[in-house]
């Protein structure tokens, strides 16, 4: 008899639900339990549990610290060059513009692979960069297969997240308060400062975090650039295919997971929107 | 000094804009020039194409199969799980959503080792590209989830259901006659994006694929590795050819919306 | 139309954190009345509607009845009531025909019956020739009619309004208002309709629940509450109030206020006195009852509002007609007749005799 409606309510959120719950739970949420079970089981180099070998073998070390490392220093790059475009294509309209905005944006749902393939086409044997030293110097200067690389290619399906997200960010700024602050005496340099850059400062981060974690996972560019750099996901795959070190692998995964997951949680707790495409 | 603010700030962008489309015209000529280390002097060619077809038509004809099938599960999954969601107390329906975005926070390798590991024995699943299917719904279904309920928060839902129910119709004629119709356009949206990203999908699906079942993107990798370069770049401008247009709808859909939103 | 009486018994609701939404309440409408359910957010009166309609259910214990029959383990979808919402709830995806139709399809009717109750109901509601509009073509007003054409289609028992009104501008909420009233007249339907807005409550209202803290603090009809509310927060929340605190009683049934003395037999030993700004009159100094300044005028149009200074911190609200301008500090004379006086805990009132004498 008692509260009858919100029993009603209830049995239905539940109903509506449980098919993706279902199809979570067992393709998902099963599957991932069972991975981080078989990161305590026994990695076969070191014979020490899987995460206890992270912790103390160099060359996981080494792979970790150079993962979080380049994808930090993509974020911030790409958070600046991307913040100076994507502010100026906001504040102002000129013929052309959609066309610039178009070409900045469409890369975003590029997969990594293709990302990985236009770097070659870039820094590559035959790339833009080694024709130009060739006409210039007779000199063949590569990027594409090394680090920098992986570091132009980040950057290159970084870029795009940035832009949507601080045009969106100044186009919802309250104008009202830059014009306040100009009223008051501010110069347009303090008026960045003061006004704009506070206020687009939580839109910043978030999608910061968002290029951080995509650049940790990014599997697609770095498996096209070369499988022989020690980079997170290439070691995972590594471990997995050729060593079949299956506990290395999944504790890798997971610690892995963790770390993106809490930089995307930071992403949505700052903005509340975005899913952070893939890459 | 406006002025050269104005320039300074356009050059710069304009920097950004060469470096972000350079190497996709290098691409796109590569794919149909005779021979890339001649140069165009070779002559244009649709060869590349040809040979591209011919090798890699079947991960195209997957690829779109993937998607039309991934998308019928997200929709069928995803807009009743919405309603759920909606209707849900608040802190459970944070958590499920937070779950349910697992898949998206965490690298498709993790998702698909852990797929692998677990379901990797049963051979004929394994073998299949129901395997592949299944890691593009778990990675897409937060795709169709989040517009579809953001149009139902957004659209009065309750009030429309309590208007429904007043008026006698039960939960199914509420849910097939006023629910979906009034959150068409979040479908919408929603599948644009579920195409894309299953066409697009690499992290899992190079883990979970066959020899017989290569997707699109498991093909370019492919021919990346192993093909000339005018192959690569051939097949990257079919691959091109294929997703812009659903990009060039989801920008523009997204604009109509924003623009319906501040009248 | 048939009509049906609603009753509700020990009808209470608290909510899972413990939170006490409505207190359990006991209230019946008959057949053809309708019921106001007037307070302030957060008094219990949307609560009390959707325990009503069967959007929600009483705690343990709680009955509703429409008629003789239980209707409370019934879902809203089985209640047979009409709902008018606050912001309409009009489905966007139909058109204006179809959306006072989904009813009467619901029901399976005939397409021959749902065709003449479509005329009859748009006609009822002024909207002949609007059947194939859009919703977001409409105005705010159009759309709160074919709310209402929507709810009375299917004949329900009962008719529930949430607030119908609130969104609509001034002017044309009153139109609306009294297209209400003229409709519920002509249907001689049993309805229920929440409102915070007092003027509405009063007009459309056979009675009046004035609810405050999950409680009715008064039922009774538009008249009886206005001018013999019986409490303060009824006193106050309808229309306006002054208090004046009583110095002492004195013989001949005399209180003495700040200000000078008051003729009020029925209120002797009252420690204050209660009246309405508008029963106040402007008197010259011998028919004066109390004296003060001036401290503030209002001027409103059709009347002025004065704030009247009487020493001690006392003040009076008078309304007074808006022709003769006051000035701050003018001196001013008031005669404060003791049919205008009440109060409202003592269940003190002027006698009927006094009524009709000030009418």
């Amino acid at each position: 008899m008692l509260q009858q409606v919100n029993r009603r309510q209830r049995k239905l959120a539940l109903f509506t639900l449980a098919p993706a719950m279902a199809v979570f739970g067992a393709f998902w949420l099963l599957p991932f339990t069972r991975l981080v079970a078989m990161g305590t089981e026994l990695d076969r180099a070191s014979g020490m549990s899987a995460y206890f070998a992270i912790l103390t073998q160099r060359q996981y070390l080494v792979s970790l610290g150079t993962t979080l490392g380049i994808s930090l220093a993509v974020s911030a790059l790409a958070v600046l060059i991307a913040g100076v475009a994507g502010f100026f294509l906001a504040r102002h309209s000129f013929p052309g513009k959609a066309v610039l905005v178009a070409i900045l944006t469409f890369p975003l749902a590029f997969p990594g692979v293709v990302v990985g393939f236009l770097v070659i086409m870039l820094g590559g044997r035959q790339g833009a960069l080694a024709q130009f030293s060739m006409w210039l110097l007779d000199e063949r200067w590569m990027f594409a297969y090394s680090l920098s690389g992986l570091f132009v290619g980040y950057l290159y399906f970084s870029i795009p997240r940035v832009i949507t997200t601080v045009m969106a960010a100044c186009e919802t700024l309250d104008r009202s308060l830059e014009e306040a602050a100009r009223s008051l005496g501010a110069g347009s340099w303090r008026v960045t400062r003061d006004v704009i850059i506070p206020g687009i400062a939580p839109a910043l981060l978030s999608t910061a975090a968002i290029c951080f974690a995509t650049s940790m996972g990014a599997f697609g560019t770095a498996f096209t650039l070369g499988t022989r750099m020690s980079i997170m996901p290439l070691t995972i795959y590594g471990e997995f295919t050729n060593y079949a070190n299956f506990a290395m692998a999944a504790a890798l995964s997971v610690v892995l997971g963790v770390i993106t997951w809490l930089a995307l949680s930071l992403a949505r707790k700052l903005a509340g929107t975005s899913l952070g495409a893939p890459a | 000094m406006n002025r050269l603010r104005f320039y300074l700030q356009l050059g710069f962008t304009l920097w950004v804009c060469l470096f972000m489309i350079v190497p996709v015209i290098m691409s796109v000529m590569a794919g149909l020039t005779t021979n890339y280390f001649v140069g165009l002097e070779s002559g244009l060619t649709l060869r590349w194409v040809q040979e591209v077809w011919a090798l890699y038509a079947d991960t195209i004809w997957l690829s779109i199969r993937l998607a039309l099938a991934c998308l019928c599960f997200t929709v069928l999954l995803g807009v009743p799980a919405a309603y759920g969601l909606l209707r849900s107390k608040r802190r459970w329906a944070n958590a499920m959503e937070e779950a349910l975005l697992l898949p998206v926070a965490i690298p498709g390798l993790a998702t698909a080792l852990a797929l692998l590991l677990a379901y990797g024995h049963m051979r004929g699943f394994r073998e299949s590209w129901l395997f592949i299917l299944i890691g593009h719904v778990l990675f897409t279904l937060p795709f169709m989830i989040r517009p579809v309920l953001a149009v139902m928060r957004g659209a009065r839902l309750a009030e429309l259901e309590e208007a429904a129910a007043s008026l006698g119709a039960g939960f199914r004629q509420r849910f097939l006659g006023v629910v979906v119709p009034n959150c068409v356009g979040g479908i919408l949206a929603g599948a644009l994006m579920v195409v894309t990203l299953s066409i697009g999908e690499f992290n899992i699906t190079w883990m979970l694929h066959t020899p017989l079942n290569k997707t699109l993107p498991v093909g370019l990798a492919d021919s990346y590795a192993s093909m000339r370069l005018e192959i690569g770049s051939a097949y990257t401008l079919l691959f091109l050819a294929m997703t812009l247009p659903l990009l060039v709808v989801i920008q523009w859909a997204g604009r109509v919306a924003n623009r319906s939103r501040t009248p | 139309m048939t009509s049906t009486s609603l009753t509700l018994e020990g009808c209470g609701r608290t909510f899972p954190g413990g939170q006490v939404a409505l207190h359990p309440l006991d209230l019946t409408v008959a057949a053809g009345e309708t019921l106001v359910l007037l307070g302030p957010s957060g008094c219990g009166k949307t609560t009390t509607l959707r325990i009503i309609s069967g959007l929600e259910s009483p705690d343990a214990g709680g009955r509703v009845r429409f008629g003789e029959r239980d209707v409370t383990a019934l879902p809203i979808e089985k209640r047979d009531v009409g709902m008018v919402f606050q912001h309409y709830a009009l489905f966007p995806n139909m058109n204006v025909a179809d959306n006072i139709t989904y009813g009467l399809r619901i029901k399976g009717l005939s397409r021959d019956t749902i065709r003449q109750r479509l005329d009859e109901v748009m006609a009822m509601v002024d909207l002949q020739g609007f059947g194939a509009r859009r919703i977001h073509e409409l105005s705010g007003g159009q759309k709160q009619r074919v709310a209402l054409a929507r709810a009375i289609a299917v004949r329900p028992k009962i008719l529930l309004f949430d607030e119908p009104l609130a969104a609509l501008d001034a002017k044309l909420r009153d139109r609306l208002r009294l297209e209400i009233g003229q409709l519920l007249r002509k249907l001689g339907i049993t309805a229920v309709y929440v409102t915070h807005d007092q003027a509405e409550a009063m007009a459309l209202g056979d009675r009046i629940a004035v609810m405050q803290a999950g409680r009715i603090a008064q039922l009774a009809t538009p008249r009886e509450i206005y001018h013999r509310p019986t409490s303060i927060f009824v006193a106050d929340f309808i229309g306006a109030v002054n208090r004046l605190e009583v110095h002492a009683t004195l013989a001949d049934g005399l209180l003495r206020v700040s200000g000078g003395e008051l003729r009020a037999p029925h209120l002797a030993g009252a420690a204050a006195v209660y009246c309405r700004p508008e029963d106040i009159q402007i008197a010259a100094d011998g028919n004066a009852d109390v004296r003060g300044k001036v401290r503030q005028s209002l001027f409103l149009g059709q009347s002025q509002r004065l704030l009247v200074d009487l020493g001690d911190n006392a003040c009076l609200q008078v309304e007074t007609a808006s022709r003769r301008r006051w000035r701050t500090e003018d001196p001013i004379g008031l005669r404060l007749p003791p049919e205008a006086l009440f109060h409202p805990e003592r269940h003190a009132y002027p006698t009927k005799e006094l009524e009709a004498n000030h009418a």
